[in-house]
């Protein structure tokens, strides 16, 4: 007589889980935690630069920004805190929304109003830092009122 | 301590979101989000006056120089260095062995750090903002 032999595993390869949804939720878990990582850097730098060092708040002008946006480490400096606040805050506020809106429609409306600004916001923010102009000229060739110093001199 | 067993008895621990400083801790954190959020759409669009004319950006910053919005200022520095500093926490709590087991601890070194930073940034702003 034949030993006795064990029924195959229904399946192969095995799956623990019958669920077949995407790892969306994972992705961004994780991409709240390593965005946020960095922009504690970003963030509290920004801050500390424009609120502590030199004037403080009271030497905030054009001038100011010309003078910081004349080099490029600033420049990819808010570049990556504008993409990486806005991403991470936007998708922070899906899960807000997630959480309390109980209505299908709500939720779709109030998503898509978020979805608006992130886009709008990035696509704006991102133009500013690549066409800033630190001396620029009015029709007539002469400068604007109120460019900084460093551009008649 | 007889208080202290009886609301051991109430509240479930080993609980990390549920009721005391694990909840508040959370709650703080969607508020202060959601305010550097809004905070942030605004200040982009502000900033970028700058493609205008300088004088618009100037003038517009210039309306901002005023006591209200400086402490408004100073209570969004306060929001964004409790969400960075708690932000930390979180993620200690979940990717540290021993993040849940001393979350209250962590809690209150996230205080003790907001402190520290808060009291020399108002000194500096406030006097910016009140003084000449
Ligand atoms: C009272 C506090 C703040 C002041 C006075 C301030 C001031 C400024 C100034 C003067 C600029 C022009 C460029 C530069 O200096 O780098 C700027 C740009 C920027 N700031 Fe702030 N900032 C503050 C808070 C924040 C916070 C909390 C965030 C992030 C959540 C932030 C994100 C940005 C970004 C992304 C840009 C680039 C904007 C663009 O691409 O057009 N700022 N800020
Ligand atoms: C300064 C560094 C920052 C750190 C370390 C940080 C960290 C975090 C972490 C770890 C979470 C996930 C919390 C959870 O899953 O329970 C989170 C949520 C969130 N963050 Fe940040 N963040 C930072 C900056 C920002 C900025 C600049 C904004 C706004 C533009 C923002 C808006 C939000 C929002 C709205 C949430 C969702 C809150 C919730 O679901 O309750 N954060 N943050």
């Amino acid at each position: 007589m034949a030993a006795p032999s064990l029924e195959a595993p229904r399946s192969t390869p095995y799956r623990r889980s019958t669920s077949r949804r995407s790892n969306y939720e994972m992705y961004s878990w994780l991409f709240m935690r390593l965005s946020g990582a960095v922009l504690v850097v970003l963030v509290i730098g920004h801050l500390f630069v424009n609120l502590m060092v030199g004037d403080g708040i009271s030497g905030l002008d054009f001038g100011f920004v010309a003078g910081k946006w004349a080099s490029p480490f600033w420049q990819v400096w808010d570049l990556a805190m504008l993409w990486l606040a806005m991403i991470h805050g936007s998708n922070g506020v899906r899960t807000i929304i997630n959480d309390y809106a109980q209505r299908d429609m709500t939720r779709i409306v109030l998503k898509t109003l978020v979805l608006v600004a992130l886009v709008f916001t990035v696509v704006l923010g991102t133009l500013v830092i690549f066409t800033f102009e630190p001396c620029p000229v009015g029709p007539d060739g002469a400068f604007l009122e109120g460019v900084p110093s460093f551009c008649t001199s | 301590m007889a208080t202290e067993t009886s609301t051991r008895s109430v509240v479930p621990q080993g609980t990390l979101y549920r009721g005391r400083e694990g909840m508040w801790s959370w709650v703080a954190h969607r508020i202060t989000g959601l305010l550097i959020f809004v905070f942030l759409l605004v200040h982009v669009l502000d900033t970028s006056l700058v493609r205008v004319a300088p004088e618009a950006y100037n003038a517009v910053i210039e309306t901002y120089k005023n006591p209200v919005v400086g402490l408004g200022e100073a209570g969004l520095v306060g929001a964004v260095l409790f969400h960075a500093f708690n932000g930390i926490r979180v993620m200690l709590v979940d990717f540290w062995s021993q993040g849940p087991r001393f979350h209250r601890q962590m809690l209150w070194a996230v205080g003790a750090l907001w402190v520290l930073l808060m009291v020399p940034f108002l000194v500096r702003h406030l006097s910016n903002v009140f003084g000449g």
